[in-house]
């Protein structure tokens, strides 16, 4: 394993809440994790978990209203992000921390040549003149695989294919050398085939700028060729936070462990692939205790009373469940007079 | 885009078509026989049947229509009843100044309602967004041709600083063009909003966001043109209310453009001037509205493709 | 077995169950009312329903009653709005105008929904040919630019308010047959109308019970818009003495009269536009309102 010590990013308890008529919903709720320099961090769940808005609060792009970071902070290289100017914020977004999204397809201007949307943000950050940011888009282009970049760069985003629209942000992320890149799903609206492109490109360039990245995925094949950490989330909560491969042979949550028995595996004679029973509670109507509770096989009466925290378990393992507390074991004998009686 | 050139201003073929048969069919439901009425009181049968013969209103209906089209786009829209000059001469002459409002008008409800409607919508909820809507609310409520009176009350009456009516010069032009430009101001402002509106919610303003560009960069470089291209259409389409709207503040300005010279052939009933003046003002938005298509799809073949 | 590894999501948005025609309506209802502005647009357009029904009993004077020793009066104790060039009460005039405009309004308005749904239903149902040759004569009829079209069918049927109604019935046609026709297409894609169909239902109980409710929510919103343009539209008509004549109290007509004593008498002008505003106003935004109650999608 890769040797990292130097911490670039460090998340505390991050709280981002949106405020609608419905009412207040914890999107992300106390989120926290440690990036070090070169490292890639997989943040995994499902639709609705609060992964997406983890990576926008990030870099403070939460729309605002309804959203607002609400508390926590965000450590880039000790200093606190959430404490920064709008103006502070505008000269790090694209520069030291850059991001590409989840669809390709709407994610470039259609009104500007691919070329203009990369060499903007080189302008803009390195304060180099049109002509030297168009050529180092250019080569930027070149560098992320895209055939005749010369003339590909005055092309407009319909001309391109989704897969070389997402080389296109890759550059367009990439062109300020930026020391953490946020990746939001950056293959789902993917063809399969192109979907191991472009994660191979990300890995390769990581490599070669020393980046770090944070992936954000549902995906737990993704995490298992690419991650080095990851946080498990659900519902706005972080529910396992661990090395990646530990999680693949030693996972602890019980929503892990769905996840991964919901996997296809090819190492065992499976008759059919098990589902996690139940739905995502709405973020308007929270469960008292533990948020995956109503859907866990395990499940005791002190999960629906109170949230377990986040504890370590081991020497780099977090977990949020009562199954690895003290209390578990109470819980049990608890049960058990119960039954006798 | 070549081949959609081509195909569209061949649909336009049809349409012209089909606005004579309207206009032709709708000269048809006139009550009276308009050759008596040019024979004038006591002429003799005779003298109506060879009035008739030299309309040609005694051949069948469809024969009189070719008749009209093939004369029409020749030119010949047949003589005026009231001045015996041909109806094309008298239209000539009252045309450009209707153009010269209409061009006026339109530059008023192109700027006035898209600089409202951005700024409207980069301050939504401001004071300035809430009265900009209260306003482009009350400019699509108001009559245009009582919004003129208004204008001529204050400004030429009161404060006498435009002429009261007339056309020739700059001065004159200014009322008449707000008057006419102002409800299509108001609803190129609303459009605008909406549309900035729905283009700061896509993926690609994010993009910019996420690049660390600043905010007016993103409003003004990334959304405006894309959130434009709406608008193109509503822009063509006032077009044709404004076109329409002329007969109105001709008549409040007095100005002899093309929709006062139809008003007063209406009122004289002199029919071949009202067909060939609607005609040619239809015509016009006819082509108007190829040429905002076009326009369109020029700028959005980048987002229809996707 | 499914070869991809991805976390089959059940979703968090997917918790709304399916909404019954009930819920619909309270909907709706919750909506419209949330919104402040259309309610007010809601309230102007009923005060003047009021207004024109009971036109005789608030009016304080006779509306065609001619005074000519108090002609031209601004406005007083007696004459709130003054009077006119023949010494009629202006506000007596208005109130009763209002019955006018909102007949005209309504008239017009019903006889080109009227045709222009049957017009679009025909079209977006049967399709092919049919939808063809509709459509064609929808575009001819769009071809024209704003009120002209109107303005050569008075010129043919000559000068009167029911004229007006007919013109600008005809006017309103073609937007009615376009949203109809685009409602109905999307309605008649859907699956269900093919296992009605199946059921042996004719084109017509498919049309009456299955299309027509459907199409109802655009329609009633284009109407209520529609019915400010109507009545736009007619008093600009009449203002060019091209529809009510005098002594009648339409209120373009009464405008009308005003411009030759706008230097003398501006308040003739004023009051008329101010009513015929407040009016247009009321249905501009109560159908605003309506619009994003009941279909948020048509936002355009």
């Amino acid at each position: 394993m890769k040797q990292f010590n130097e911490t670039i990013l460090e998340v505390k308890n991050l709280q981002t809440h949106f405020f609608t008529d419905e009412g207040t919903s914890k999107a992300v709720d106390g989120i926290s994790f440690t990036l070090n320099k070169g490292e890639t961090l997989g943040i995994v769940g499902e639709s609705g978990s609060g992964k997406s808005i983890t990576s926008l609060s990030l870099l403070r792009l939460i729309p605002s209203p309804p959203g607002k970071i609400a508390g926590g902070s965000i450590l880039f290289k000790g200093e606190d992000l959430l404490a920064k100017t709008e103006k502070q914020m505008r000269s790090i977004r694209g520069n030291e921390i850059s991001m590409i999204f989840q669809e390709p397809m709407t994610s470039l201007n259609p009104v500007y040549s691919a070329g203009e949307q990369i060499a903007e943000a080189i302008r803009l950050h390195q304060k180099l003149g049109k002509k030297e940011a168009w050529a180092k888009a250019v080569d930027m282009l070149r560098l992320v695989g895209i055939p005749s970049p010369e003339k590909r760069a005055k092309q407009e985003p319909h001309e391109l294919s989704g897969g070389m629209r997402q080389r296109v942000m890759i550059a367009m992320a990439l062109a300020c050398h930026p020391e953490v890149l946020i990746a939001d799903e950056p293959t789902t609206a993917l063809d399969v085939t192109i979907q191991a492109q472009i994660l191979e490109l990300i890995k390769t360039l990581q490599k070669d700028f020393g980046t770090a990245v944070i992936l954000i995925t549902h995906d737990l094949g993704v995490v298992y060729e690419t991650c080095d950490r990851v946080a498990v989330m659900y519902a706005g909560k972080m529910v396992e936070y661990t090395l990646a491969k530990e999680i693949f042979t030693n996972p602890k949550h019980p929503y892990t462990i769905g996840l991964l028995n919901s996997l296809p595996r090819l190492d065992l004679d499976q008759e059919e692939l098990t589902t996690i029973p139940g739905t995502v509670p709405s973020p308007y109507d929270m469960p008292k205790g533990c948020s995956f509770a109503p859907r866990c096989a395990h499940a005791k009466p002190i999960c629906e009373q109170a949230v377990p925290d986040l504890e370590s378990v081991g020497p780099d393992t977090e977990v949020s469940c009562w199954m690895y507390t003290p209390q578990w074991d109470k819980e049990y004998e608890a049960e058990e007079k119960v039954g006798v009686q | 885009m070549f081949v959609f050139i081509v195909r569209r201003i061949l649909q336009t073929i049809p349409v012209l078509l089909g606005v004579s048969l309207v206009v032709f069919l709708i000269m048809q439901m006139v009550p009276g026989d308009p050759a008596t009425l040019l024979a004038g009181e006591g002429a003799t049968k005779e003298t109506i049947a060879m009035i008739r013969h030299q309309l040609g209103l005694d051949r069948p209906i469809l024969y009189q229509y070719v008749d009209y089209v093939i004369h029409a786009v020749q030119g010949d829209f047949g003589q005026s009843l009231r001045s015996s000059r041909p109806v094309l001469d008298e239209i000539m002459v009252r045309l450009p100044i209707t153009l010269e409002l209409a061009l006026a008008s339109i530059f008023i409800t192109v700027v006035l309602g898209m600089v409202a409607g951005i700024i409207s919508a980069t301050r939504q909820y401001s004071a300035a967004d809430i009265s900009i809507m209260i306003v482009a609310l009350l400019g699509i409520s108001l009559p245009s041709f009582w919004l003129g009176l208004m204008l001529i009350y204050f400004f030429s009456v009161n404060l006498q600083w435009f002429p009261v009516s007339g056309w020739g010069t700059i001065s004159h032009m200014i009322l008449p063009a707000i008057t006419l430009g102002a409800g299509g101001a108001a609803i190129v402002a609303r459009m605008t909003r909406s549309s900035m509106l729905e283009v700061v919610r896509q993926d690609y303003i994010r993009t910019a966001k996420a690049k660390g560009l600043k905010e007016h960069v993103i409003i003004y470089k990334h959304g405006l043109k894309n959130a434009l291209i709406p608008v193109i259409t509503v822009v063509g389409l006032q077009f044709g209310a404004l076109l329409g709207g002329t007969v109105l503040t001709e008549s409040v300005f007095a100005i002899n453009g093309l929709g006062r010279l139809i008003v007063d052939a209406i009122r004289t009933r002199d029919l071949p001037m009202v067909q060939g003046g609607v005609l040619i003002a239809s015509v016009i938005f006819v082509f108007m509205n190829l040429a905002v298509d076009i326009l369109y799809r020029y700028f959005n073949k980048r987002i229809d493709l996707n | 077995m499914k070869p991809e590894v991805v976390i089959k999501n059940p979703g968090l948005k997917l918790n709304k169950k399916k909404s019954t025609k009930l819920q619909n309506w309270k909907a709706f209802y919750k909506k419209f009312k949330r919104n402040k502005l259309a309610l007010v647009g809601g309230y102007i357009v009923l005060f003047y329903i009021l207004l024109a029904i009971f036109a005789p009993l608030v009016s304080p004077h006779d509306p065609y009653e001619i005074d000519l020793v108090n002609k031209l009066q601004t406005p007083t104790m007696e004459h709130w709005m003054g009077t006119d060039d023949k010494g009629r009460d202006i506000l007596s005039r208005l109130l009763y105008g209002t019955r006018l405009s909102l007949t005209v309004g309504f008239v017009s308005v019903f006889f080109g929904a009227f045709i222009g749904i049957l017009l679009g239903l025909t079209a977006g149902y049967y399709g092919k040919w049919i939808d063809t040759i509709i459509m064609r004569i929808v575009d001819v009829l769009l071809a024209f630019p704003g009120i002209l079209l109107a303005l050569a069918i008075i010129s043919a049927l000559g000068p009167s308010l029911i004229n007006v109604m007919v013109a600008v019935g005809v006017f309103s046609i073609p937007m009615f047959a376009r949203i109809v026709r685009g409602s109905t297409l999307s309605v008649r894609k859907l699956e269900y109308i093919d296992a009605v169909r199946a059921l042996g239902a004719t084109d017509f109980t498919i049309i009456v019970k299955h299309i027509f409710p459907n199409i109802l929510s655009p329609v009633i919103v284009q109407a209520t818009l529609r019915l400010a343009t109507a009545i736009l539209s007619a008093a600009g008509l009449s203002f060019l003495g091209l529809g009510a004549q005098p002594p009648s109290p339409e209120w373009g007509a009464m405008l009308s009269s005003g411009r030759d004593y706008l230097f003398s008498a501006p308040h003739i002008a004023l009051f008329p536009g101010i009513a015929i505003s407040t009016l247009v106003l009321g249905f501009n935004i109560f159908g605003d309102g309506l619009r994003d109650a009941l279909d948020p999608r048509m936002k355009k």
